[in-house]
Order: C-alpha cells, then structure tokens, then sequence
C-alpha cells in the first residue's frame, strides 16, 4: 500500500514539476526513457456505472477538480479526452446518477469540472476520476483530499494505447 | 469503596463512552448520509466504547457487580460487540458494497481498512473460542483470549484513529487512549494475579 502512495506522489510531484516549468528543461536521465503510464488506484473503479454524460458543472457546483491527461512516453498533453468524475459530495452518494459527470480536456490537456462539495465517505474525503474511451487503457483513480475542508482536488492521467 | 468514589467510576465510564457519542450525533456528516450508514457509524463508535467496558468488568473494576456478574456482563457484552460488528460492517456493506468488499479482502486503499477487518476477526475468534472453553482448558483460554483481546483493542484503536468519519478528533483519542490503558492495566493486573496464585500454590 505504501508502494502505491509513493508512486502516486512521486508521478503528481513529478507531472507538477513537468507542467509548471516545461518538458524540456526539467527531464533527468531518469526519465529521458520516457513517461511512465498511471496505473489505476485501489478503489479507483468503486460506485462506477459507465456512460456518465458531459457536463458543465456536476449539480450546483462548489467544489473544483482538475487534472492532466498526457501520453505516456514523451508526455505530450491530450486534448478532447473524456474523463469521468464522481464522488460523494453534499449533493449525493458516489453510486447515484447526481453524482456523476464527465468533462473533456482542453488543447493543453487539462480538464476542470465544478462540482459539489467532496466530503468524507468511508473514512476519507475523496473523489473518484476515471479514463474509459478505449483509444486508451482505461485508469480509474482515486485521489484524497488533504483535508475534507479543501475546495478543490487534482488529479493527474498518464496514457498508454490500448 | 466511598460513595463518591463509585460515583466517579461510573460517571467516568459513561462520559468516556457518551461524550464521543454526543459529539457524533452534532456531526455536520450526518445530513449528507442515510440511516443505514448512519447505524453502521454508530454501531462502530458504540463498539469502541464497549471495548471499554469489557476489561473493567472482567477484572471487577465496576463497583456495585459482584465479580460473578461482572462475568455474566461480560459474556453478555460479548455478544454484543458481535452484533455491533454484524450492523457495522453490514451497513457499511449496503451504502458501498464494493468499498466494504475491498476492505474485507484486504485490498482497499484506506490505511484504516485491515486494522478494522483483523479486530473484527479477532472478535469473531474469541466469540467462537469462549463456545467452546471448557474444552479448551481455562489455561489455553486465557492465552488466546488475552492476545485476540490485545489484537483487538490495538485494531480498534488504530481503526478508529485513522477513520475521518463522523467522531469528533479529541473526544475520540480521549476514548482510545482510556481504551488502550485500561485494556494494558487489566492485562497486567491479571497477569500479576496469576503468578502470585502459581507461586503461592
């Protein structure tokens, strides 16, 4: 388990890094073979139900998550990828249809969907994300809050082709 | 024992056992969850408390129980606690099933997951375990019953610490700090207990 904690922060450090500075500035030998995929996140796929519709905001909104999607190997970003969001928020629980929706992401790669407030389910505030066009491997991650007063969560796709 | 003395006892107990409680119920969570989740929070937030309970009757720490029916109690909260568990890990089975089902097969993301599965499986031993006691041997007993009971207050504890639910932070540290001490002053209480018997006898 705390394998998989370790990667997650070391891929957001690291696409963080990637993203506020540039891909070439900031690729160390470790790297130059390439961005590695994200792998789905324990959880990730809980309360799913495929098909969630594009919207402009999930219910009455609050609440912001955000994120990157970018091709495994040279990290180039993905413009209009669908991704899918829910979560239990003020507004309903993760498994009812309120609670769901999904964004596409910009010419950058990055997607931002206003939704209603995350608060703590099973003992965690968190969100659930989730890749699932098939032009892609489908990743379901799952990403927790710092503190369930946060107003907003990120998170960060990393592709491979199917 | 002075009258005050037994008033404060009690008195202790049921604050160490309702204030947290008291605080849950003016959790702001609560609006957002349905009553099936919320039975199965408060099931376990009244698990917590039993587990209190369950060691100051054994070693007849109670005032006013005989140290007969400290024993009797003791079975009896026994079965409780298992009921608890049952409304605990069911309720939280019917709001999420693929959540309570990652965490049953240890494979769920949250830390607090497999504290909670390993005490609730050490409280299903020691119900089945104290079925069958006296054909264990009271020797045998005790050896299992007071290492599943240090499995299980060490879970519980860590369970509930870890868990951001509907319990207020210090309120429920306070519990499980009274939860650890006791269930350690008991252990070595009763350890002590026996070896004086053994070296007398």
């Amino acid at each position: 388990m705390t394998l998989v904690v370790l990667n997650r922060r070391t891929l957001l450090a690291a696409s963080g890094a990637v993203l506020a500075a540039g891909v070439s500035s900031l690729v160390s030998p470790a790297q130059a073979q390439g961005l590695q995929p994200t792998r789905s996140m324990p959880g990730g796929a809980n309360n799913y139900t495929k098909g969630a519709p594009i919207v402009k905001r999930i219910g009455k909104g609050g609440f912001w998550m955000t994120g990157t999607v970018r091709r495994a190997g040279d990290g180039a970003p993905l413009a209009g990828q669908r991704i899918h969001i829910w979560a239990h928020t003020v507004e309903g629980q993760e498994h009812e249809p309120q609670s769901h929706g999904a964004t596409l992401t910009d010419k950058n790669g990055v997607f931002r969907l206003e939704m209603p407030q995350i608060i703590p389910i099973f003992g965690q505030p968190h969100g659930h994300l989730a890749y699932d066009s098939g032009e892609f491997q489908t990743v379901f991650l799952r990403p927790v809050m710092r503190s369930a007063k946060n107003t907003s969560l990120e998170a960060h796709f990393v592709l491979q082709p199917a | 024992m002075s009258l005050a003395r037994v008033v404060l006892i009690w008195a202790g107990l049921a604050a160490a056992i309702g204030v947290p409680i008291a605080f849950a119920m003016a959790s702001e969570l609560l609006a957002w969850r349905g009553p099936v989740y919320i039975a199965a929070c408060f099931a376990g937030i009244v698990a917590l408390g039993l587990m209190l309970v369950q060691p100051l009757l054994i070693a007849g720490y109670l005032p006013g129980l005989s140290a007969y029916r400290g024993r009797r109690v003791h079975h009896w909260i026994g079965g409780a606690l298992v009921v608890t568990l049952l409304v605990h890990v069911g309720g939280l089975w019917f709001t999420s099933p693929p959540d309570m089902i990652d965490a049953l097969l240890y494979r769920s993301p949250t830390p607090f997951s497999p504290w909670g599965v390993t005490a609730m499986w050490a409280i299903f031993a020691v119900a089945v375990l104290a079925a069958f006691r006296r054909r264990l041997g009271l020797r045998t007993w005790r050896a299992a019953h007071m290492s599943l009971a240090g499995v299980i207050v060490v879970g519980s504890v860590v369970h509930s610490m870890l868990v951001e639910g509907t319990m207020e932070t210090v309120s429920k540290a306070a519990l499980c700090a009274v939860v650890v001490v006791v269930a350690i002053k008991v252990m070595v209480d009763q350890w002590v207990v026996r070896r004086k018997r053994t070296t007398r006898g």
